[in-house]
């Protein structure tokens, strides 16, 4: 029997011929990443070594990475001090992959990893963040797990009793039409699946239009895979990823894709053609409550989000930026934008979208997770809508649970920003 | 046998059940204040202690999903309550497991607020209506890390195997 991307990376990992579906194994982890929550972590590793009559040491240094993204610069002095604790905790344990709170190389995690070539395909790859599921776009098996389990990686190296996920093939066909996008596609396979199609499942991504897909978009699909429960999202490695990695991330070394057998299985197969797909909208308060932007066009909006993970990357910049270029921000409605990285707003800048979105009245703030989880700036008042280029839209997730939040492409909330209520950007 | 002091919905997020504006609190000895904060009056009696150790969190399908946020299930684990839902999403299953935090897999569940809930080896009891419902036993693969109280002993003893 052939094996899927995910099958195959985990029997590399764990030093086996071939595993399937179902098998339990312990993959050795290539990248074990962790943000603020990394002061969880860092307890839960201490309290790992009491008792064993051994210093605590991370297994492999080298293989940590650690990203300052979700409340920064410090929105408390709680945040602060544990900010304080693992930079501590870095210096003592020799973590290179360290991006602090910086202009220049800091930036939000799932970015960040992509941008310096942290993650390669075939890579087994661990973070305390949901959102893990991004780095599949470069062809590794990434996924979410908690601050314990990240602890007992730092100790042995490897995640203990993984059970070998079955995988969904999605394949995607298609042009997409003007201002229609890989968020679109994103949410409409969410729709389709539901919020927990794919639990304990695997994505993993085909067909022409995933091929000529950018790198930039193959991580906004990825991202979202866990909004529909997936373990993973996978885009299999090909010349787009060895393009990206050689060209944006530097990378010289060797890279190997890792590509399914031909008769590898597929617990479903799932197909989608973009040709006539609509701008998609997922309505409160679920990821998967998604609907053609028809279904609720002219709802008025507070707040305008542009970032985040799934969308602050340039090219969800440049297109934002060409539909706001000598246009206005609404009167009432206010437009918050988070560009995904440092270099992405360096380059932001040299390319004007910064000036067009400060001319147009949007406020650009500083890279990191801003507004998404509700934690740190840009909350909502009562009673009050945003629509985002995010990836959640649970109650309370922009910090109060008596607002709502729609979540959309950046053409979406671009030419909504303009009217003040959610605008097709296909007939701005 | 133990009280079903809440009944939730499917696809109750780490959201509501610890809202992300309080992450920056971390040690399980201070998430349990913020459980399911949002809903106020419930947060107040979990607060009050009025439900002893055992109390059952009934849970739709797809539980948990959303954030690896492990303060979700540590501010549950605070108040020794039971999660027994048709479904858990995977990361806070696992981080249930890897705290030692009760959850029981039931797709059959059908229990509302104050029912009384029997849960033996193999199924769920409903005494109050009277109906059974099948369990679906945690992967083997799990039993380990239960088995050692959860995944910080069962580390720690592998780390000690490795001489």
């Amino acid at each position: 029997m052939g094996m899927t991307v995910a099958e195959k990376i985990l029997a590399r990992a764990a030093g086996l011929p071939s595993v399937a579906a179902g098998d339990v194994v312990e993959p050795k982890v290539d990248l074990a990443m962790s943000h603020e929550n990394a002061a969880l972590v860092i307890n839960q590793f201490l309290e790992v070594f009491e008792g064993t009559g051994r210093a605590p040491k991370v297994w492999d240094p080298s293989r940590v990475a650690v990203i300052f993204d979700h409340r920064v610069p410090a929105e408390s002095p709680k945040t602060a001090t544990n900010q304080k604790k693992i930079r501590e905790f870095i210096a003592a344990n020799g973590i290179g992959k360290f991006h602090d709170i910086r202009g220049d190389v800091g930036g939000i995690c799932h970015q960040i990893l992509p941008e310096y070539g942290y993650v390669r395909p075939g890579f087994v790859v661990v973070g305390t963040d949901s959102h893990t599921t991004s780095h599949g776009a470069l062809g590794a098996f990434s996924f979410g797990i908690g601050a314990t389990e990240m602890a007992s990686v730092w100790s042995l190296g490897f995640a203990v009793n993984i059970e070998v996920p079955e995988t969904i093939k999605v394949v995607v066909t298609g042009e997409f039409p003007p201002f229609v996008s890989a968020k679109d596609l994103i949410l409409k396979v969410i729709g389709t699946l539901t919020a927990q199609g794919a639990n304990y499942k695997v994505l993993e991504f085909h067909g022409e239009t995933i091929r000529r897909m950018n790198t930039s978009g193959r991580i906004a699909i990825c991202n979202m895979s866990v909004e529909a429960g997936a373990t993973s999202g996978i885009v299999p490695g090909d010349d787009e990823t060895v393009r990206y990695l050689r060209d944006e991330s530097g990378v010289t070394d060797a890279i190997e894709c890792v590509t399914p057998d031909a008769d590898a299985h597929y617990v479903r197969t799932v197909e989608i053609d973009v040709s006539t797909l609509a701008p998609q909208i997922a309505c409160p308060h679920t990821v998967d409550n998604v609907k053609p932007i028809s279904a609720v066009a002219g709802t008025k909006v507070q707040q305008i989000v542009i970032g985040s993970c799934t969308n602050g990357r340039l090219d969800d910049l440049a297109i934002a930026a060409a539909i706001l270029r000598g246009k206005k921000v609404a009167q009432g409605t206010r437009m918050l934008v988070f560009p995904a990285s440092g270099r992405i707003f360096a380059q932001a800048m040299e390319q004007g979208y910064v000036q067009d979105f400060m001319k147009a009245g949007a406020v650009v703030m500083n890279s990191g997770c801003g507004p998404c989880l509700g934690v740190h700036e840009g909350a909502l008042g009562d009673n009050e809508t945003a629509l985002s280029t995010t990836n959640r839209n649970f109650k309370g997730r922009m910090g109060n649970p008596k607002s709502e939040v729609y979540l959309c492409s950046p053409a979406v909330a671009a030419a909504s920003a303009i009217t003040g209520v959610i605008t097709d950007p296909r007939e701005s | 046998m133990a009280k079903v002091i809440i009944a939730l919905g499917n696809d109750i997020s780490t959201d509501d059940i610890y809202p992300g504006r309080f992450m920056a609190t971390v040690l399980p000895s201070e998430t349990p204040q913020f459980a399911f904060s949002d809903r106020t009056e419930f947060n107040a009696r979990l607060k009050a202690r009025e439900f002893p150790a055992g109390s059952i969190i009934v849970g739709g399908e797809n539980f948990g999903c959303g954030s690896s946020r492990e303060q979700a299930c540590s501010t549950l684990k605070g108040y020794e309550v039971t999660v027994v839902a048709k479904s858990i999403s995977r990361i806070f299953l696992q981080n249930s497991i890897n705290l030692g935090l009760r959850v029981v897999l039931c797709p059959g569940l059908e229990a509302s607020e104050g029912d009384e809930l029997e849960i033996t080896g193999d199924q769920v009891l409903n005494t109050t209506t009277g109906k059974a419902f099948a369990q679906v036993r945690m992967p083997a693969s799990r039993q380990g890390i239960m088995d050692a109280g959860g995944l910080i002993p069962y580390t720690r003893t592998l780390l000690k195997a490795r001489g």
